[in-house]
């Protein structure tokens, strides 16, 4: 018989970490990453799928986290904000490309929308071949899914096609 | 901007899923890639009593190409179809418009039937169903059925299922022979609702003239139409073909309304001009494959 619920215990593994939470069940995955698992990198802007800023790699690949419910993610490896940077051999972390690219290239001004941007094109980047070059039409479609209101996005894209060129350095 | 409170279930196969539906009534809701399911709950614009989430239930999410054509599973994410490459070569207006459907984020939770189901006139694949000539296979308590497009849609977001029911597949008739097809869309923000979009097949005979036109528009009616604009072309060469006569006959074909983002006049507008540049290009596609024989 399939059980019918108003609450659920979640478990998940978030940036490599086993978590588990009590939610309810209309909660949707981006509050219970805020408010339940702490992790407040995870921005909500628009709630309802339009603006990016709640985009959150659900095994491996970006969703809108404000589109998901909390229940649906039982038993998925989640990836947020957080855990993109590396930890390094002393203790340390160390950006990842795009986090670099960033503030390289001053993507960001208020910095809201930003989390979403950058797990976006973290994976977009990371599923591409990363010994070609990237097209303008790759950073198009990379950051035409999330809204920024601050930069009109010239050094976002700025920021992907050096991203994109530090991975393909790495690449060689 | 929180959905309301509601019921939850994530069924393990399709006949518990009938089994939860029928037992908490119609205020049950099917729950798939839930990427305009959502929005309507964070907006208060829908209220269900009980979601029943599908995504647990095993064999669902398979594409079958054949010759006939492609059968979409219920839970097949519009990004997988878009990379289907042996669905696009049976039937390519499949990669073609799941392209434009909103933003590789909502593409990769979103699934190509349950955006059929919900039945929205703007919808890319609501409009490629009903050109192609589809269908969606319907499972019921009493048995699964086949349920062809035009007895699918009723309204805006409604369609003629009742009851318990789910959606387990959609079949997308093959592209036939000696044809093309295009898809184009207006949008005011790339991957945001179409203000107009056209999706078309063009069939030339073997003397390469024009023999068959067809074409659905996107957020042009309450449902999806298909519009058979042949005589303004049939029996011309494909060459010299007068597409904007195509764009003008479709134009005297449809009904849009006005709203916050288009007048009526505008859509048609647009329709006339989607028309003949989809039209040209769905020709030439044909038209090298008539070549090519």
């Amino acid at each position: 018989m399939t059980s019918i619920d108003t609450e659920r215990t979640v478990s998940l593994t978030v940036n490599g970490v086993p978590r588990e939470a009590r939610v309810p069940v209309r909660r949707v995955l981006a509050d219970a990453l805020r408010d339940d698992l702490g992790l407040t990198g995870t921005h909500v802007g628009c709630a309802h799928g339009v603006c990016g800023s709640c985009t959150v790699l659900v095994d491996g690949e970006p969703v809108r986290s404000c589109l998901v419910l909390a229940v649906q993610v039982e038993g998925a490896a989640v990836t947020t904000v957080e855990g993109l940077a590396r930890d390094d051999h002393r203790g340390g972390q160390v950006l990842h490309p795009v986090q670099e690219a960033f503030r390289e290239c001053h993507a960001l001004q208020c910095g809201f929308c930003t989390p979403g941007f950058l797990v976006t094109i973290a994976a977009g980047l990371e599923a591409r071949d990363a010994t070609q070059e990237i097209t303008e039409e790759e950073v198009d479609e990379l950051v035409g899914g999330n809204l920024c209101r601050c930069t009109g996005y010239a050094n976002i894209k700025k920021a992907v096609r050096h991203a994109a060129a530090t991975m393909r350095e790495d690449a060689r | 901007m929180k959905p309301p409170p509601f019921r939850y279930a994530d069924p393990g196969s399709v006949d518990e899923a009938l089994d939860v539906l029928a037992a908490e009534g119609d205020g049950a809701k099917v729950l798939a890639g839930g990427q305009s399911l959502l929005p309507l709950l964070a907006m208060r614009l829908a209220a269900p009593t009980t979601l029943v989430d599908v995504n647990r239930v095993p064999g669902l999410d398979g594409v079958a190409t054949a010759p006939a054509g492609v059968r979409v599973g219920a839970l097949v994410r519009h990004a997988a179809l878009l990379r289907d490459g042996a669905a696009a070569g049976v039937q390519p207006l499949l990669a073609r418009a799941t392209a434009s459907v909103a933003h590789p984020a909502i593409r990769n939770r979103g699934t190509t039937v349950g955006s059929i189901a919900h039945a929205d006139p703007s919808g890319e694949m609501t409009a490629v169903l009903a050109l192609t000539g589809g269908s969606v296979t319907v499972a019921r308590p009493s048995g699964r059925a086949e349920v062809g497009w035009q007895d699918l849609f009723v309204g805006p977001l409604e369609t003629s299922l009742s009851g318990p029911a789910v959606v387990v597949d959609a079949f997308f008739p093959a592209l036939p022979d000696r044809s093309g097809t295009a898809f184009a869309e207006i949008a005011r923000r790339k991957g945001d609702y179409a203000v107009c979009g056209a999706a078309v097949v063009v069939s030339l005979d073997e003397d390469r003239r024009v023999a068959a036109v067809r074409a659905s528009y996107l957020s042009v009616g309450l449902v999806p139409e298909v519009h058979d604009l042949s005589e303004a072309v049939a029996g011309k060469p494909v060459d010299s073909a007068d597409w904007a006569a195509a764009g003008a006959l479709a134009r005297t074909l449809v009904d849009p309304d006005t709203d916050l983002h288009a007048t009526a006049d505008y859509r048609r507008l647009l329709v006339g001009v989607l028309t003949e540049r989809t039209l040209a290009e769905a020709a030439a596609e044909a038209a090298a494959k008539v070549t090519g024989e």
